[in-house]
């Protein structure tokens, strides 16, 4: 029986009477073959959500079932490349309709001409099990593509074609199954884009995911597996926080989602990426990344599709070995895809009309991070990061309310600090991480034994700060005694010197965690050895004549990556221009 | 297919239900006779079966039930488009109302427009220049760019847009041209920028659509669309630079709002629809620039804040989409400053790119930064001085609020003058210069060196 459209609402269509068609099938829709997706079925009628532009659809028009559930396709040419929130290539959808975005355009995901060359790491009779590596292929300069067979399969290898060239399509190796059956293996495979890719197992985590930004990785710092959510008001740099994270963090594949965002802003980190090299391989950086956009005026169905495509191929890479990061931003426009689907559906609303199942879908999909034993044997990670746009910048809306349930790590933006044009105007006081636990082992081993020691110090000075600007905010900062003077200018050196970062800088758009342990160490000097002088009622006002602490304020700047050097002169310095005082 | 349909089934404020009606396409174009012969168009918005939703868009008043035809005219909202649309003014709806007659279509474009593909577009970098310190040195307008001007009743946000245009104008080539959208303002407010236009001589630079306030609501949710199909038009097929002023977003919105709840759709905050966001995106993300051509379309919408609150939807949702704001300040426009730019609320996320040496200056963004990060610090010494007074703050404090007062009198308080950039950016260096050199930590040794002017 064919099927045809009877209802048509924004991006809702339905079919009335009972269908064949299954819970959560991709669909083409009318004439034009719009990609959609049944989102519900009951006894008179089929609902489904349509990821294009609806406008000129007719009812009577057909509705074609795949038989499939939406997927995305998974092989080399991945990476450097952008798409949409269906995996829909940009590039091929500009040269077949133009600058703008037609519809109903059908494209082939990967580039199926292309020759791989491949290497195959099986031999006929090996066992294979589902997730294990049959061939290799050099994706990009930086990455090597381990093709691996769907988690779903498993048998034995009874043909393996010799190494060379191969298109994505090429049968490469031929597997025979339990039940007899042979199945072609080539370059690529699908998979759902709901459902979460298998794992042997799930690890603690203990690694950070180390971002070269001061503020995260010394004060809230994020593991490799882990789940952080960034909120912020407009304006206080989300997306910029997002954009130095997908550059420098140490993962080995960055999916950068732009879900519901500007479009300038996905042409520029196209452009950036292109340029700008990654410190760790020497390679562009876009050789690890893959970006999908759907920008906020793009159709609203493919926009809630969008990280789903996102964090699945993000597990597809992880499950080579790799250690992947996802920077999705924002996923309160999802939220507010599924709010507006919701209401087309005439579903009961719960907060602020979001749907009551906004939760439920949230942890669904923060859940997809972790720290795992691949299928293929080894180990590798999905980190999210989350930018969460809450509205008026209120934290207290359900987006950012349920976020905080399901994700350890909170990097709140303040819009008052960014009006200062503190950068970035993560606000230390709302922000927490709770991995500091798991990692302390790590940053022990591997930067230094005293990070943890120096870190917290510098977290109760900030502390300390807060509630002494209560006082100064009603009385002025001249009442107070010398030793809170100090902690004053102490935290000034800290707030400015320290945790602001400028991303246009050079030296300090990166900054290595040896290079912040070492910062502290200095502030930290300066700070103790102060303390005594003005212990011994020197006045705080000649301590700032020194000159000291604006000096310190521009080490950022002073000190390159390699020459940490310096900063052990900076510590002989302060004893120097401090051992007068210090002698009296 | 030319059916008539006589009668509607139901009538639900701009809203007309149509049964039995063969072959619906969605989104297409209705025509609708009345018994005295006067005709409107509609738009079918939602489909079930051969039940039709039709939003009309000069609104229902005197239609009946009986006497009422409709025509289904099988193709979308389209516009008439040629390059002679320079100059004319047209109705909401893109009708012409200056009585010069039909444009003679070269093409005819749907007003809903296509999402431009990412990967075609051009990232903007080229900054225009407004002559207005506060904008042109820390909120740098670039070509292609969203900067709308959020404002509240009473400011002077027309006359800014008004001087924005007159001056930009001038410093750019012959391709520039002017899209001026009015939604749902005063005849007032329309008449003023029209005299404008035409006193500056920019009027044959102009097209004008007015949707004033007492015009139906329907018309207003298209006329955005109708100039932002204008400007992509002569930007991308007639490659010129264009300027787009929408006035007043707050009103296209609420009428959003009202049309939405005649719908009986469920509300998000406020009673806005819960697809304000994707909606309000469908317009504002029409600006930009192509590989194809070598136009542009930039836009400046204007909005008026209710109860001068950021936080409300229209101007929270706007932020989240457009590239930066320029926020108009209460305190700063009864003090008598224009004009009386809040620069610290006021963004421009392009201009990082768009500045520096080769584009303005090589101290620019430095000098922005720096001037953003004491305005900052005069704000905490204002609150101070408010609680323990003036004479009671430090020698520092003082000296940071006597650079409030002449940046805010000197640098923001421009009046009518238009300022080239050079003159903007040596008069920042020279409030900069009332404070002592050690406190000037976002600049490095080099520009202090070279631009700091100590005065005695």
């Amino acid at each position: 029986m064919e099927n045809l459209i009877f209802g048509i609402n924004g991006p809702v269509v339905t079919i009335k009477g009972k269908t064949t068609l299954s819970m959560l099938e991709m669909v083409y829709v009318g004439e034009q073959k719009l990609v959609g997706e049944v989102i519900a079925i009951d006894s008179d009628k089929t609902t489904i959500q349509v990821y294009e532009d609806t406008a000129g659809l007719a009812p009577g028009e057909p509705v074609i079932g795949t038989d499939s559930q939406l997927c995305v396709e998974l092989g080399p040419g991945i990476l450097s490349n952008i798409f949409d929130g269906i995996e829909r290539p940009l590039q091929s959808l500009m040269q077949k309709s133009g600058a703008f975005i037609g519809k109903g355009i059908s494209t082939a995901v990967l580039d199926e001409e292309k020759l791989w060359n491949v290497h195959l790491t099986v031999k006929v009779g090996d066992t294979l099990s589902g997730g294990s590596i049959y061939a290799e292929t050099q994706e990009t300069p930086a990455i090597r593509h381990k093709v691996m067979l769907s988690p779903l399969l498993s048998g034995k290898v009874v043909e393996v074609k010799p190494d060379g060239a191969y298109r994505i399509h090429d049968t490469v190796a031929v597997l025979e199954d339990a039940k007899g059956s042979r199945h072609e293996l080539t370059l690529t495979q699908r998979w759902p884009i709901r459902q979460p890719r298998p794992v042997a197992h799930r690890r603690a985590a203990s690694v950070p995911l180390i971002t070269g930004q001061r503020v995260l990785d010394t004060l809230f710092p994020i593991a490799k597996g882990g789940a952080a959510a960034i909120p912020g008001g407009f304006g206080t740099g989300k997306t910029m926080t997002q954009h130095q994270l997908a550059k420098w963090c140490d993962a080995d594949i960055i999916v950068y989602v732009g879900c519901g965002e500007r479009g300038n802003e996905m042409t520029q980190a196209l452009q950036e990426f292109s340029e700008l090299i990654d410190p760790r391989s020497g390679k562009p950086l876009t050789d690890r990344t893959v970006l999908i956009a759907n920008t906020s005026n793009m159709p609203v169905a493919a926009r809630e599709a969008s990280i789903y495509t996102g964090i699945t191929l993000a597990e597809y890479y992880r499950d080579m070995g790799y250690h992947t990061a996802i920077m999705a931003d924002s996923t309160s426009r999802w939220a507010e895809a599924l709010r507006e689907i919701s209401g087309r559906l005439e579903e009961m609303p719960a907060d602020e009309g979001f749907p009551a199942y906004l939760p439920s879908r949230l942890s669904e999909f923060y859940e997809r991070a972790g720290y795992m034993d691949v299928l293929s044997g080894g180990e590798g990670s999905v980190t999210i990061i989350g930018a969460v746009s809450p509205q008026g910048s209120d934290f207290s809306e359900p987006v950012t309310q349920n976020t905080k349930r399901f994700t350890r790590c909170f990097w709140a933006l303040d819009k008052s600090l960014a009006y200062a044009r503190h950068y970035p105007a993560i606000n230390w006081n709302n922000s927490y991480s709770e991995y500091l636990g798991d990692l302390e082992r790590w940053y022990h081993d591997n930067v230094g034994p005293d990070f943890m020691k120096y870190r917290e110090e510098i977290s109760s000075i900030l502390y300390e700060e807060t509630n002494l600007m209560e006082i100064v905010k009603l009385i002025g900062a001249d009442v107070l005694p010398d030793d809170q003077k100090l902690t004053l200018e102490i935290a000034r050196v800290i707030r400015v010197g320290f945790l602001q970062q400028n991303a246009f800088h050079p030296d300090d758009t990166y900054v290595t965690p040896e290079k912040q342990m070492k910062m502290m160490h200095v502030i930290l000097h300066l700070y103790h050895k102060c303390r005594q002088i003005v212990a011994m009622a020197v006045p705080m006002s000649k301590l700032t004549a020194t000159g000291l602490f604006d000096k310190l304020i521009k080490m950022k700047y002073d000190v390159p990556n390699n020459k940490l050097e310096l900063l052990d002169e900076d510590l002989n310095e302060i004893d120097a221009v401090l051992a007068s005082y210090l002698r009296k | 297919m030319l059916i008539e349909h006589q009668g509607l089934s139901e009538i639900n404020g701009a809203l007309v239900i149509l049964e039995g009606v063969e072959h619906p396409i969605n989104e297409e174009l209705v025509e609708i006779s009345l018994p005295d012969g006067s005709a409107r168009t509609g738009r079918i918005v939602a489909i079930e079966g051969d039940k039709v939703a039709l939003q009309v868009f000069e609104g229902t008043r005197g239609l009946s039930m009986v006497n009422t035809r409709t025509r289904l005219t099988g193709h979308p909202m389209e516009m008439p488009l040629s390059g002679e649309i320079l100059g004319r003014v047209f109705d909401g709806l893109g009708r012409p109302i200056d009585g010069l007659g039909e444009v003679f279509p070269k093409k005819k474009m749907n007003v809903n427009g296509q999402p431009m593909n990412p990967v075609a577009r051009v990232y903007p970098k080229n900054y225009i220049r407004t002559g207005i310190s506060s904008i042109d040195c820390l909120t740098t307008l670039i070509r292609g760019q969203k900067l709308p001007i959020f404002s509240g009743s009473g400011m002077r946000h027309n006359e800014l847009a008004v001087q924005i245009v007159e001056q930009a104008s001038v410093a750019d080539s012959e391709d520039f041209a002017i899209v001026f959208a009015a939604m749902g303002v005063k005849n007032d407010v329309a008449d003023y920028f029209r005299t404008s236009f035409e006193n500056a001589g920019v009027m044959d630079r102009v097209v004008m659509f007015l949707n004033v306030s007492n015009d139906p609501i329907i018309e207003r949710i298209i006329t955005p669309r109708c100039a932002l199909t204008a400007a992509e038009y002569l930007a991308f097929e007639m490659n010129k630079h264009i300027l787009v002023i929408l006035t007043d977003m707050t009103s296209y919105c609420e009428a959003l709002r009202e049309f939405s709840s005649s719908k009986g759709e469920i509300p998000g905050r406020k009673g806005y629809p819960g697809y304000l966001y994707s909606d309000l995106a469908t317009l504002y993300e029409r600006a930009g620039i192509i590989n194809s051509a070598k136009g542009s379309v930039t836009q400046i919408p204007i909005l008026t804040m209710p109860n001068d609150d950021i936080t409300h939807p229209i101007p929270d949702l706007t932020g989240y989409i457009t590239e930066g704001q320029i926020v108009l300040d209460r305190g700063l426009d009864t003090t008598g400053i224009y004009p009386p730019v809040n620069v610290l609320s006021s963004l421009s996320r392009l201009m990082k790119d768009g500045i520096g040496a080769g584009f303005t200056r090589e101290d620019h963004s430095a000098l922005a930064n720096q001037l953003f990060a004491l305005y900052a610090r005069v704000q905490d010494a204002k609150a101070l001085a408010s609680v323990i007074g003036e004479d009671e703050l430090s020698a520092g404090d003082k000296r940071v609020m006597a650079f409030g007062k002449a940046f805010e009198e000197q640098f923001l308080g421009q009046g009518k003058e238009n300022r080239s950039m050079e003159q903007t950016l040596d008069l920042g260096w020279k409030l900069l210069s009332m404070l002592p050199r050690s406190e000037l930590d976002r600049v490095d040794e080099k520009m202090l060196d070279k631009y700091y002017v100590p005065t005695d």
